[in-house]
């Protein structure tokens, strides 16, 4: 992927594809269409790029302490011995495992709550004081009540990542419910819809984009807690890597660690967003 | 499959209505004891200055908004809420955006219980009468402006409505689309059969629309006037009785 290879075809394109586009410029086309993918590969991936090469530099050459900041490759290997050997595979299960199990059950009561909280005036009353005071205390200062409660071991991990995810979700489905355009309800009203229905066909898919806000802000939130969860009182799992790793100053290793998480949250996002797409694809620009 | 109907449209009986707000701590009487009766099958057409009430009379013939005193009976039962007879258009589409055209214009008849086969067959030959037969499968966001008000009137002429009520529907279009837009809405009229009553700000579109024009006093005390618009259809917004009709329509408003 050079310079070079890009321009070419740019430049004979523009001045001869006028020319042969009746007599079957397929081989133009294609040509035109590899450069304009190099293109965009380039400009979105580029300055990811430099930065690892940078990096890499840096560690290499010795501008940096490679002891603190190891070479790319040296992380890159680190992570495919942790992998392929096997010896990180426990740990992305039981991390799995605990962020899953947290994140399932916020969604199996926030979504649910926050529907009704955000179609029943009553309900919503309720119970906000309380959720507003829940949502201001920080989950991490109340991990040591947890711990107390239920005790070292997975249940108050996944309890106090649970609890964290709740909120954004729970937050971000009463608003949708809530921000549902008032005169497409009075459009189903006249129809003679009945509350039921109005939910159904207009609440409901109204409030979709908002709902998936909510998820992806509450699987970033169960990553965020699963990590400080696992640093303390753990044996296993990726978070409890990382700190094992640095304690232990086996630094690539906890480097590893660190990209598998990011790995995890990417994953976790990229499969909510393509979810989203084909939920709604009404609301896809590009489709 | 028949659906044009024969004669369906309905008559509206409007006695001693009034209607007033609370606006900054006062009553503001906004409809004062209105007597007016609206034939079945003819198109009324109510215009005048803002805020005379024109919206706030027709949320009462659609059963959307409760009158203080006095009745409103269509085909003379009283009315009371929304109901299976009468439409609404409203100035803005208001579709749902997670339908398709199809689903949109199905939306009255399925939430009416109507299966949706047999819902999505009529609304497949509303869609064709407003001439959108080839977006039928589109979302709303990639219609124009003037598209999506006629995936808005398909729908409500889906549910086949005795009568159809539109409050300024053309009135976000742009001109050429708007006139076209007046000629598709006087073909439908009368090819539906439908009682008609439409709120604008268009005195053009008022004469070339209206059996009969309602024109709405704006002060206290002043009386709503009937004006029959007594032209041949299809009606020439050149021709000399349409000026003379516009001319006499600006001197009501004092604009002449
Ligand atoms: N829900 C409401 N609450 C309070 N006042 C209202 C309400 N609806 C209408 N009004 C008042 O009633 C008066 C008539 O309003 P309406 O919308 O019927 O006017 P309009 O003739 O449709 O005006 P326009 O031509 O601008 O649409 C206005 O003064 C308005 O402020
Ligand atoms: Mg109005």
């Amino acid at each position: 992927m050079t310079l070079q290879h890009m321009e070419r075809p740019v430049g004979i394109g523009t001045h001869e594809g006028t020319e042969r586009i009746g007599a079957g410029g397929l081989g133009m086309d294609f040509q035109r269409l590899t450069v304009r993918t190099t293109v965009r590969i380039i400009s979105r991936y580029g300055v990811l790029v430099g930065f690892l090469a940078l990096w890499q530099a840096a560690a290499s050459s010795g501008w940096v302490n490679a002891a603190v900041l190891p070479p790319v490759d040296m992380i890159v290997a680190a992570l495919w011995k942790g992998l392929a050997g096997g010896s990180l595979l426990g740990d992305i299960a039981i991390s799995l495992q605990r962020a899953g199990l947290a994140f399932a059950a916020a969604v199996i009561i926030a979504i649910p709550l926050g529907l009704v909280m955000g179609q029943v005036r009553a309900v919503e009353t309720a119970l906000d004081p309380i959720l507003q005071l829940f949502r201001q205390t920080s989950a991490l200062a109340l991990y040591p009540v947890f711990i107390l409660l239920l005790g070292l071991g997975e249940a108050s991990k996944v309890f106090v990542i649970f609890w964290a995810t709740l909120f954004p979700l729970l937050l971000n489905t009463i608003s949708g419910v809530k921000e549902v355009d008032p005169k497409l309800l009075e459009m189903a009203r006249v129809y003679g819809a009945r509350r039921l229905t109005v939910f159904r066909r207009v609440v409901l898919p109204g409030a979709v984009p908002s709902i998936f806000v909510g998820l992806r802000l509450g699987a970033t939130t169960a990553l965020l807690l699963l990590i400080a969860s696992e640093m303390i009182g753990a044996n296993k799992g990726i978070g409890f890597q990382v700190m094992n790793a640095q304690y232990n100053f086996q630094i690539p290793l906890m480097f590893a660690a660190i990209v598998i998480l990011a790995a995890l949250g990417l994953i976790a996002n990229q499969v909510l967003v393509s979810l989203q797409r084909r939920l709604c694809r009404w609301n896809d620009p590009v489709s | 499959m028949s659906v044009t109907s024969i004669n369906r449209g309905g008559e509206v009986t409007i006695r001693d209505l009034s209607k007033s707000f609370p606006i900054a701590g006062r009553e503001l009487a906004v409809l004062r004891s209105l007597d007016l009766d609206i034939r079945s099958g003819e198109c009324l057409v109510i215009v005048g200055a803002s805020g005379s009430g024109k919206t706030t009379l027709l949320r009462i013939l659609a059963g959307l908004e409760a009158a203080d005193n006095g009745t409103v009976a269509i085909d003379g039962r009283k009315v009371e809420g929304v109901g299976a007879e009468r439409a609404v258009i409203f100035q803005e589409p208001r579709l749902l955006p997670w339908l398709s055209v199809l689903g949109n214009v199905a939306f009255g008849l399925e939430v009416r219980g109507v299966p949706k086969p047999e819902a999505e067959e009529r609304a497949r030959f509303y869609i064709a009468l407003v001439g959108l037969a080839e977006f039928a499968d589109a979302w709303p966001r990639q219609l124009s402006g003037g598209m999506a008000q006629r995936v808005g009137i398909a729908r409500a002429l889906t549910v086949q409505p005795g009568i159809l009520l539109l409050d300024e529907p053309l009135g976000a279009l742009d001109a050429m689309t708007k006139i076209s837009m007046q000629e598709e809405l006087a073909r439908i009229w009368s090819e539906e059969n439908v009682t008609m009553v439409l709120v604008t700000h268009d005195l053009e579109e008022a004469i070339y629309l209206a059996d009969r024009v309602l024109i709405l006093p704006k002060e206290k005390g002043g009386a709503a006037r009937l004006i029959s618009i007594d032209l041949p259809r299809p009606r020439d917004r050149s021709e000399s009785h349409f000026v003379r009709y516009r001319e006499g329509l600006l001197r009501e408003f004092g604009l002449h």
